[in-house]
């Protein structure tokens, strides 16, 4: 039974496949049925594997189907093989449970949109490129799903393609992860160059044995990194993700929050022995990861959108899962990523609740006082933010302090006062969203405030769900002061890399300073905007510069459009004019006109009379018989 | 005597082919080919082909021409033909079909020093050619047959006048 | 006994005429009846040479290639008559629709 695992992608497969040529010719209902069944049937592999797994002896690990050759051409050669190891079963497990309850709320969330089989067959092509991308288990295969995840992301970020801001943001973050994509392409060719191979096994040989240089291997991690931070949304490359807020907020969560952004933290995990051979590699990993989580945090604490909020969130968490990685704690980084997973989709789902109940505002000015309207929506809601502020007994608190530990004892101490402090910052503007939306006062307008109802089950089961799992997911991974044994994912997982082991003092000592920055950072939101509500206006306008800049993103994005927007569309203006229209057209205009013009010489040939033909014939029987003669 | 009548049929023949392309009635023409025909039965005639020189006859001037007489009729030139406009097709086909001709009577140099051979008894008799045709060549004779009757369906079908529905 | 040469001599000769007969005239019936001329001629060097071989199957030929154009004449015509009633003549010039 362990061997069937190689189904799990293909049923979602096979499912957009059937939505993608019938689609539209299907009822809703049983569009909505095949898609969730599909996703349902592969988290059912998934489990069955995973169980599978568990009862295989180690050394087998991974478990690899090949299913045939498909690229063979000189040395390159690729398969479409998938593996089954822990790593892929926690993200297959992770990105299936996750996926169906989204696509079970989007059947509640996008019932009315025109768009429905359109938005299904995506979803359902998402995961399956998600699912490849996580048991791919060579690195081309690995890229195509990559891009397939891309492309898919690019389809739902644009799926209301009529509105013009939605078509550039699709294009936005096609274009920047194109930027990233480029490099992790040259990562892969470097790959193959000096290791010939692609398979993860051939890799993780070859970089333990010794066969690439510490130059080599930090060149190729670096390139790959560089995919990575575009994928997911790191420094410099995370312009993209806030836009991309633009889709239906359930892709907003799927994609954007739980599975495809946190690719590039799979894949620094998967590649894992490659960034342990070259340190500097993993030093920028870590160092990209912090300033990410507190550059991030500190955009969010101004922003007024909810779900942009959530965004630079998502920014901000991807970089703790980063510091994981770099500092060596390759299944800390993991652990985060798998709780992240549930209470950044819950929050995402959560804040689709509270804008499907307010007619699609999503200005936080706009809200308030909205805990009695919502009476599920607000509990799951603040459930995922405890989760995501790293308050004890909540996953959030397991997984992140994991990686702060993991920081610490590696010596990263820098490292680990930016974690620190991007704590601080998360725990703030999370409760910041709390009290704005559900407290205070009543700010909607009225015409809106008569229609707020709740959503219907089909949205808040699956918010209750991954509330559940927001809050139980993390008992699987406790900390090490509580007894190594208790750490089943660790165990589970055992990904290479060096933990430093510190002294139990010290550990309860960090865990103390987590917990306290957690709730400094609650406090301090409590005490901004439900004691004080005054304080926030008066600091924007007491420090308007530093509002401004934080307000405005630190004008990266007008930075990155003056530099590169511009003047590569300048650039092809330019190229355009003076090439396109001259050289181009002019060659095949000259092309089409020579055609034409031979053909109205020819033509005089096919006058359509038989005795021309005739005659024609009868020169060439008598040329043909005059060279038989002679 | 033999070679009077060759020279006689090889004049009539090739007279009445030439009569053909300078007349311009359709009837004439049919009429001078059924001259040309039955002069080349005579010469079969003269290469001890007797049953051949039936044959042509028969079918060639009894049967093709009088189909070609009836279309003649059934579209019914009243005015004759105009003049060809182009009056240099005469001159270049005529100097093309000079030239094949020319070549062909070349090529057929080789048979000039051929003894004509001696008349064989019975050679092309009805006897030796209807076994020759009913044990050799048995099967093209009778996909002939089909052909034939393929030509007579087709033409059917091509003149008959379409029922309006 | 006249030599074979003179025959195909004439063979030749005749199978020139129908050409030219062919290119000179312009109504479709009477290319048709070059036509067989031609085919004529050339049943004229089968039997001559069928006569010089002593072998009975170049006649056995020529009465096949009678055979066939008895039955090309009956469809050949039949087209001309539909050309006929499609465009009211059968002067070549006339048709031309396969002009480029």
């Amino acid at each position: 039974m362990s061997d069937i695992f190689w189904l799990i992608p293909f049923v979602p497969a096979l499912s957009a496949l059937i939505l993608a040529v019938f689609g539209t010719k299907l009822p809703k209902k049983y569009i909505s049925y095949q898609a969730c069944g599909a996703v349902l049937i592969s988290f059912g592999i998934s489990i069955i594997s995973f169980i599978g797994l568990l009862q295989t002896p180690q050394q087998n690990y991974p478990l690899v189907k090949n299913l045939f050759t498909w690229i063979h051409a000189g040395l390159f050669k690729a398969n479409l093989s998938l593996q089954f190891d822990p790593l892929s079963a926690v993200m297959a497990l992770v990105v299936s449970l996750v996926g169906f309850l989204i696509h079970v709320y989007s059947v509640g969330y996008m019932a009315e949109d025109k768009g429905y089989s359109r938005y299904f067959t995506y979803l359902n092509l998402f995961t399956f490129s998600m699912l490849l991308l996580v048991m791919a288990s060579n690195i081309v295969l690995m890229f195509v799903g990559w891009e397939g995840v891309g492309l898919c992301s690019y389809l739902l970020i644009g799926f209301w393609f009529e509105k013009h801001s939605a078509a550039t943001a699709g294009k936005k973050a096609f274009l920047v992860n194109r930027i990233g994509d480029a490099a992790f392409l040259l990562g892969i060719l470097f790959i193959f160059i000096h290791i010939g191979s692609g398979e993860f096994t051939a890799i993780h040989q070859a970089v333990g044995g010794g066969a690439v240089t510490q130059g080599v291997a930090t060149l190729i991690a670096i390139l790959l990194f560089i995919g990575a931070t575009g994928k997911s949304a790191q420094i410099p490359l995370y312009v993209w993700l806030p836009d991309a807020m633009e889709g239906p907020t359930p892709v907003s969560a799927l994609i954007h929050a739980a599975t495809m952004v946190t690719a590039g933290v799979y894949m620094v995990s998967r590649l894992n022995s490659l960034y342990a051979f070259s340190a500097a590699a993993a030093e920028i990993v870590a160092l990209v990861g912090a300033l990410t989580a507190v550059y991030a945090a500190t955009m969010a604490l101004v922003q007024n959108d909810i779900k942009r909020v959530l965004a630079y969130s998502t920014i901000s968490q991807i970089g703790y899962m980063f510091i994981g990685c770099g500092v060596g704690a390759y299944t800390a980084g993991m652990f985060h990523l798998y709780t992240h997973a549930f209470f950044k989709s819950l929050l995402f789902l959560a804040a689709g609740s509270v804008m499907h109940a307010l007619s699609g505002e999503l200005d936080m000015k706009k809200m308030g006082g909205l805990k009695k309207y919502l009476p599920l929506t607000y509990p799951t809601f603040l459930v995922g933010a405890i989760a995501i502020a790293g308050v004890p007994f909540f996953s959030g608190f397991f997984s992140k302090d994991a990686i702060l530990t993991s920081a610490f004892a590696k010596g990263e101490y820098f490292i680990w006062a930016l974690g620190i402090a991007g704590a601080v910052l998360t725990a703030f503007y999370i409760f910041r969203l709390i009290f704005l939306t559900f407290h205070g006062k009543e700010r909607m307008k009225p015409q809106v405030k008569e229609h707020i109802h709740e959503s219907p089950p089909v949205m808040t089961i699956p918010l209750i769900i991954l509330a559940f799992f927001s809050f139980g997911a993390g008992y699987i991974g406790l900390p090490a002061v509580l007894g190594q044994k208790l750490n089943v994912f660790n165990q589970f997982l055992k990904l290479g890399g060096h933990e430093a082991h510190i002294s139990m003092g010290i550990e309860w000592l960090l865990i103390l300073i987590s917990i306290a920055v957690a709730f400094t950072g609650i406090f301090l939101a409590y005490m901004f905007y439900i004691l004080k509500p005054y304080v926030p206006s008066m600091m924007a306008s007491k420090y308007p510069r530093l509002y401004k800049v934080l307000y405005n993103k630190y004008y990266v994005d007008e930075f990155y459009n003056a530099a590169f927007v511009n003047s590569t569309i300048k650039g092809s203006e330019l190229i355009y004019n003076h090439f396109d229209l001259k050289v181009i057209d002019g060659a095949v205009n000259g092309t089409a006109s020579s055609t034409n013009f031979s053909g109205k010489i020819l033509s005089y040939f096919q006058s359509g009379l038989i005795k021309d033909y005739a005659l024609v014939f009868l020169l060439g029987v008598v040329i043909f018989i005059g060279y038989l003669l002679f | 005597m033999a070679y009077t009548l060759f020279f006689l049929l090889s004049i009539v023949c090739i007279g009445s082919i030439i009569g053909m392309i300078a007349t311009k009635n359709q009837v004439y023409n049919a009429y001078l080919l059924v001259l040309a025909f039955a002069s080349m039965g005579g010469l079969f005639a003269l290469l001890q082909a007797p049953f051949i020189a039936a044959v042509q006859i028969i079918i060639y001037a009894g049967a093709i021409l009088v189909l070609f007489i009836f279309v003649i009729m059934m579209i019914n030139l009243r005015q004759g033909l105009p003049p060809e406009k182009k009056k240099w097709t005469y001159y270049f086909s005529g100097g093309i079909a000079a030239v094949l001709a020319g070549e062909l009577i070349l090529s057929l140099k080789g048979t000039f020093s051929i003894e004509p051979s001696a008349p064989m008894e019975n050679f092309g008799s009805p006897t030796r050619i209807g076994r020759l045709l009913f044990t050799e060549y048995l099967y093209p004779f009778e996909i002939t047959s089909v052909l034939i009757l393929a030509a007579i369906v087709g033409a059917i079908v091509l003149v008959k006048k379409r029922e309006k529905k | 006994m006249i030599p074979i040469s003179y025959f195909l001599i004439l063979s030749a000769v005749l199978f020139a005429l129908g050409m030219v007969a062919f290119f000179v005239k312009k109504d479709l019936i009477t290319m048709f009846m070059a036509i067989e001329i031609m085919l004529n001629a050339a049943n004229l060097a089968f039997i001559t040479l069928a006569k010089s071989a002593s072998s009975l199957n170049g006649q056995v030929i020529v009465f096949f290639v009678i055979t066939v154009a008895a039955a090309e004449a009956s469809v050949g015509l039949a087209i001309i008559l539909l050309i006929f009633k499609q465009k009211k003549s059968v002067k070549t010039e006339d048709i031309s629709l396969m002009k480029g």
